[in-house]
Parts: structure tokens; sequence; C-alpha cells
């Protein structure tokens, strides 16, 4: 009986191995000579209708694919827009390995672009003419959506970061907002030393978080070359980065609340939680989840390393991409060009969307917009300047988001016990490279 | 079965008590009756601490229902906020995004109707065979049942969304019907109770008189095994009214949600970027979720209690 199981097991990995290789060797050759599409194929292709399927959750999509069908009557857009996150990249990989209910666009956020590109899961999107569209975008979604020439997808939002604070505790406690990551810490301990359910920030170990954080900090602790993979966290940047941190965790300055439970929404609203570093789409969720605390709230700069230093970095934000296994990829790709460069931008910035072109960060009419819920303050300003000075030369791996799933039993140890942060991010390291290993990357030691 | 209060009355029948509640009421040595029985302090206390257990979480409900998404971050979760929104939270739930919940609620009524009510259909068809009728393999199909009564139907989802996936049935509202169909728990139930509720000899009796098996069925056992029959309805409706992993890996079309996912939508919102917070209608879209089950519960009482003291008492 034994020896039966132990045969058939071995039987079923091969035939894994056997399926691996064969999907390998199937993607190697596609889309390296691919055709040019021409504008007019694409209006030709408007003109003779279709539908197109788009997995998307951001909000705005909504308007924006009522609008195209109203624009292009014989095309029906089908948005499925009830995952996200986690769910909905599995949803995605299990339809891509299937081959099997593959969405025609699909939302990618920055981090796992590459994910999906390196195993040809994405269309190049540059013979569509979207290699042209470079320079309409801010240089840190570009660079997470480019690889070279090919293109594998449009960015729909961008998110440089900027330092959210409620501007009535810091007025209650006489503490001043902190415009470097020093002063950070003092008023951090200035805060919770006045009233003790006072923190600076929450943090319970976010990998999206702290990888921007290191971002900021000038570590570029990943370094992507097709296959070849290098990881280290033990840069200067890093280090930079731990020592503040450090302090925060050692003092206990830090809620340890999750981001975007109840009890965060709550915190963010009942002063619990003094200042949040996030991405500039992060108003809009202000509004909606903590519309109790409207007028509290400011956006300034992000504090910086070194006093003076304008150096800032992207979080999170996402983009529209077309499967490889996609249909109607004509439409599809029009969609995305209206939704993400076209007119279907101003819709979305309009419905509270942080953008990732240029054009629209830049105009007066963006910048000048006054935020109620801010008191009035034209925080755009801030963000289209943080957008200005993000750092385009970083890479996330591309296995990001396994990465990001082991960030808790590796790094997020640190926020609970007596492990340092450094040698959390050292255990996170190691775990992603013997993961990458095994996935068949070239891992650089 | 005796009620959980009693501790150490005989088991007399219940009716030989109402004699003692209707006399008047007099001041004297407490006797106790199985109307009346003793109290014991441990009892009552552990029941007070059950009652809380399950009563606290609907109070909760009930009173956070009437927040505003403002009010739920800065008032005490156990009570009122200053602004009572029921009424809007109400109105916002079955309007916000162009009324979704409406069509979530027909979806579960859909599957509830067919799936719980089939269900049951089959179960007293079965259990009333497997009860009335002698055939080879009974023990075997006994043994089956039982086994299939112990295996909960979670376990069963990945293996059912796989052979669903084979016969292109996904992403339809059979996925979720079909499964919901085989009940072994309501099967057994009515086994049970179809062997101890309808005499054979009635049977016989029919037969003779020159019924057909379906008549016989129809108009003499059927109406027998009523109590029965409102119980295993009762289990299956709340089963398939609150399914939420099934349809979860079977359905990607949200036309086709059922109210527990649609729900989980609602709340996943607030956790994407730009994606409105509406914990409010959440809460209050669970409150009208649950309000259907606690008014079929407090209108059924009495058949499902009788239904699952089936068989407890021999006469």
């Amino acid at each position: 009986m034994r020896r039966k199981t132990s045969r058939l097991l071995r039987g079923i990995a091969l035939l894994s191995t056997l399926a691996l290789g064969a999907t390998a060797c199937g993607g190697s050759d596609d889309g390296s000579d691919q055709k040019a599409v021409s504008a007019s194929d694409i209006q030709a292709a408007l003109k003779k209708g279709g539908s197109v399927t788009v997995w998307a959750w951001e909000p705005t999509l909504k308007t924006v694919a009522a609008d195209f069908e109203k624009k292009y009557p014989k095309v029906k857009i089908n948005l499925v827009s009830e995952r996200s996150g986690d769910k909905h990249y599995t949803a995605l990989s299990n339809a891509i390995s299937a081959e099997k209910g593959v969405p025609d666009v699909a939302q990618v956020e920055y981090f796992a672009v590459s994910q999906y590109s390196l195993t040809k899961g994405l269309t190049d999107l540059a013979p569509y003419g979207a290699d042209k569209l470079a320079s309409k975008y801010t240089p840190g979604p570009w660079n997470a959506v480019s690889e070279g020439k090919a293109v594998y997808g449009l960015p729909m939002d961008s998110g440089p970061m900027a330092l959210f604070y409620n501007k009535t505790v810091f007025d209650k406690y006489k503490v001043a907002v902190p415009t470097t990551w020093d002063e950070y810490v003092d008023a951090a301990r200035k805060l919770h030393k006045a009233d003790p359910k006072v923190y600076i920030a929450n943090d319970a170990g976010d990998a999206g978080f702290t990888t921007s954080m290191l971002w900021q900090a000038g570590s570029r602790p990943y370094k992507v070359d097709g296959t070849t993979v290098k990881i280290d966290f033990s840069d200067a940047g890093a280090k930079k980065y731990t020592d503040t941190w450090q302090k925060l965790i050692d003092e206990k300055l830090l809620a340890p609340i999750n981001g975007w439970t109840d009890d965060w929404y709550k915190g963010l609203g009942d002063g619990t939680i003094a200042t949040l570093a996030t991405g500039a789409w992060m108003p809009a969720n202000f509004v909606t989840g903590v519309p109790g605390a409207k007028g509290d709230w400011r956006a300034a700069p992000m504090p910086a390393w070194t006093k003076g230093d304008k150096a800032s970095a992207e979080n999170g934000g996402s983009s529209l991409a077309l499967p490889a296994l996609g249909k109607n990829k004509e439409l599809a790709y029009a969609f995305v060009e209206y939704a993400n460069s076209g007119a279907g931008v101003q819709t979305r910035v309009k419905q509270g969307a942080f953008p990732a072109t240029t054009a629209e960060l830049q105009s007066t009419e963006f910048q000048s917009t006054k935020f109620d819920y801010f008191g009035g303050q034209e925080a755009n300003k801030i963000f289209a300047d943080s957008a200005a000075n993000v750092a385009d030369d970083w890479s996330y791996l591309p296995f990001q988001q396994y990465a990001n799933s082991i960030f808790n039993d590796t790094v997020g140890k640190a926020y609970v016990s007596g492990t340092k942060l450094a040698d959390g991010l050292k255990a996170w390291q190691d775990a992603s490279v013997k993961y990458g290993e095994e996935q068949g990357f070239t891992v650089e030691k | 079965m005796s009620s959980p209060l009693t501790t150490d009355s005989p088991a007399t029948p219940a009716k030989t008590s109402s004699p003692a509640r209707n006399a008047p009421r007099l001041r004297g040595p407490r006797r106790h009756t199985p109307g009346k029985p003793r109290r014991s302090l441990l009892l009552t206390v552990l029941t007070s601490l059950v009652v809380l257990y399950t009563v606290v979480p609907l109070i909760w409900l009930a009173i956070n229902a009437t927040k505003t998404q403002a009010g739920l971050a800065d008032s005490n979760g156990l009570w009122f906020s200053s602004d009572f929104a029921l009424w809007d939270n109400i109105r916002d739930t079955f309007t916000y995004d162009d009324g979704v919940f409406t069509r979530w609620l027909l979806n579960t009524l859909l599957y509830v109707v067919l799936g719980a009510g089939g269900a049951t259909f089959l179960a007293i068809l079965g259990g009333y065979a497997l009860a009335k009728f002698d055939f080879p393999g009974k023990r075997g199909i006994f043994a089956v049942v039982i086994g299939a009564v112990a295996v909960p139907g979670t376990a069963l989802a990945v293996p059912t969304f796989l052979m669903f996936s084979k016969m292109g049935l996904t992403d339809t509202p059979w996925a979720v019907i079909i499964p919901s169909l085989v009940s072994p728990f309501g099967l057994y139930l009515m086994w049970v109770f179809a062997s101890e509720a309808i005499p054979t000899e009635l049977l016989e009796a029919a037969r003779i008189d020159g019924a057909g098996e379906a008549r016989t069925f129809f108009t003499v056992a059927l109406p027998l095994l009523a109590p029965g029959i409102v119980t295993v309805l009762l289990f299956t409706t709340v089963a398939t009214w609150n399914n939420y992993f099934l349809p979860l890996i079977m359905l990607k079309d949200s036309d086709w949600y059922p109210l527990t996912l649609g729900l989980s939508v609602w709340n996943s919102q607030a956790e994407t970027i730009g994606g409105d917070v509406i914990f409010n209608l959440v809460i209050t879209g669970s409150l009208l979720t649950i309000l259907p089950l606690i008014a079929a519960f407090l209108l059924l009482q009495k058949y499902w209690q009788s239904g699952l003291a089936a068989g407890s008492v021999k006469e």
C-alpha cells in the first residue's frame, strides 16, 4: 500500500514538473515579435464592437466604464469589482494557469506587475502604442509598468507618499509637526508622554509600508535583471530605517493596530493614531472611512532622513494590464487607454482618485483644489511635489506577492517579540532567497 | 428528554402540571414538579452566561445598526450614539450601488426556496422510504447516511467545485442549489421521525382500503410528518441562508451572490484604496439578513421544539 502511494505521489510530482516545463517552453517565444497594432485597427475594432471583461476593484472605474460604453455604444464593458488584493491575484493566477476565464483587462498593483510579466502572463502594450505614452506619467509608476522597451500596463493611480497628521492632537499637546524622522521620534515620545493613549502611528508590521519606507530611505534591497535576482537588506538606507524604527518599537510608541481594519478607522478618528505616512490616495478613504474627524487632519511632506532632503517614495497604486490569454485585445487596450490616459483620467480625478499622469498633477485646477476634509488645505500641491521627487530606480521582486505574504512570519516578529527589526529583515531576506531559488530564479548572494 | 433546568424531578409528562399552574398562588412549601422545578443557582448562572453569550452580539448588532459611519467610530459599541440613523441606514442599504442588496436578497431567497425546499422534500421521501419499507442494503444505506452526517459540507466544497467545474456548472445558480439539495442530517431526522410518527398499521389499513403507495404517502403519512418537516425545513433553511463557503468558491459573478457574500464584499471595500467605507451599511445589512431567520424561528418554535424532542419519550 505504502509503495503504491509513493509511486502515485512520484507520478503526480512528475506530471506537475512536466506541466510546468510545458508552460515555460510555450511561453518563451510569445510576444517577442508581436505585430504593431495601429490606431486605425483599434478604431475599426471599436466600430465593430464586442465585450471586454475587466477585473478591477478601483471604484472610480464604474463611471469610466459607463462613459466608455456611451461613447462606443457597440462595446460592452463587463466590470467585475468584487475581489481585491490577494483574492484578486489568486483568482487571476488560477484563471491563467487553468487557461480559462481569464479577464481581458486586469487591475495589477505596481508591486505585482513584474510577477505577471516575467511569467508571460501579460501582453506587451508597446505594439499598441503604449510606449509613446511614457512622458505622460510620473517616473515611479512608469518605471513599475515598463521593462526595457516593453510596457505591461498603463498606470491607473499612484501613491506618492505624504505625512497625514491629526492637527488637533498636535495642537493640543503643543508638539511641532516633524520634518525629519529624528523629529518624528521626538514627537512620538512627547505625544505618548502627554497622553499614553496617543501613538504617533499604527504599525503592526506591513510589508507595503516597510518597503516604501526603505525606498524613501534610499535602500534598494531588490535588484532584478530578468530571472537574476539579488536581495539584500543590509545597505546604508536600510540601516537608517531600522535604527529609527527600532526606537519607536522599543519604546512602544507605535499602536499595535493593523491597517484597513475597523480599529484602524476608529483610531484615525478618535486621535489614537496621530500620523499616517502613506500614499496620496488616502484622502478618499479619510472622507468615507473617518467622517467624524473632518477638519482634524492635514497633509505634510514626508519627514526627511537628512534635513532638507526631498526624496520621496511610492506606496500602493496600480495599473490596468491586458492578461496574455485575454480576448478582444484591441478593445481592451482602447478601454485601458481611455481610462488611464484619455478622458477617463479627469473623471477619476474628480471622484477622488490620485492620478499618475503629469498633466493632471501639474494642472492648476488640480493643485488648487481645496480639501474640505483637511480644513481647506490645498493638499495636492504637497502630493504633486512628492510625486516629482520619487526615485525611479526602485524595483520589486518578481515574486513580491509571495514575499509580502511571509512578511509577518519574519519581520513581523520584531513587533511582538525581542527580535530586532534588522534581524527580522535578514530573516525575510533568507526566506525570500530560498523561495526564489526554489522557483528557479538565479539568486545572487 | 427532560428540560435542562430539571435536576432531580421524575420524568412525568408535562401535561400533568397544568392544573398546578392554574391553581391560586399560595405561599407554602415549594413543591418540585416538572412545571416548577427546584431552582439551582449554578444552573441559573450557567444559563445566564449562555444567554448573554448568544444575545449580546445580537444586541450589539441592533444598537450599531442605528449609527452612522462617524457614530460607529466615536461612540461606545454597546450603547446608542447621539444620532439615530437606523431609517437612513435601511434606506441606504437598499439603494446603495443601484439596489444591489435587493438582488442579493432575492438570490438568497431563490437558493433557500429551491435548495432548502428541495432538500426537505428529498429528505421526506427518503426518510419515509427508509423508515417504512424493507429492502436489501438498508443497513448499508444507514451506515452511509450516518457517515455523511459526520462530514461537514465545507470539507466537500472543494471536491464539489472541481466536479461542477468539469460539468461547466460553476458560476451559475445551479452550483449553489444542487449541492444544497443534499442534507444527510435532514434525511436521518426524517427517518427517525417517520418511524416514530407513522404507525405501520395505519399504512397497512390504507393499503387494504385500496390506496396506492403515492396516495398513502401524500394523504396518510405526510400530515403525520408535519412537525418533522418543519424541523428539517428550518435546519436546511438556516444552512442555506447562512451558506458562505460554497457560493464563495462556486460564484464569480456578483449578480448571483447571496447576501452572505454580498455583505463580505461591502465589508472588504474598506480595505481598498479609494474604497467607499460603509461599515454602517454592512451592519444594517447584517441585521436585515438575520431578521427573516429570527421570524421563522419564533413563528415555528412549537414545531421546532417538538421536532427536536421527537423520539425522546417512549409512549
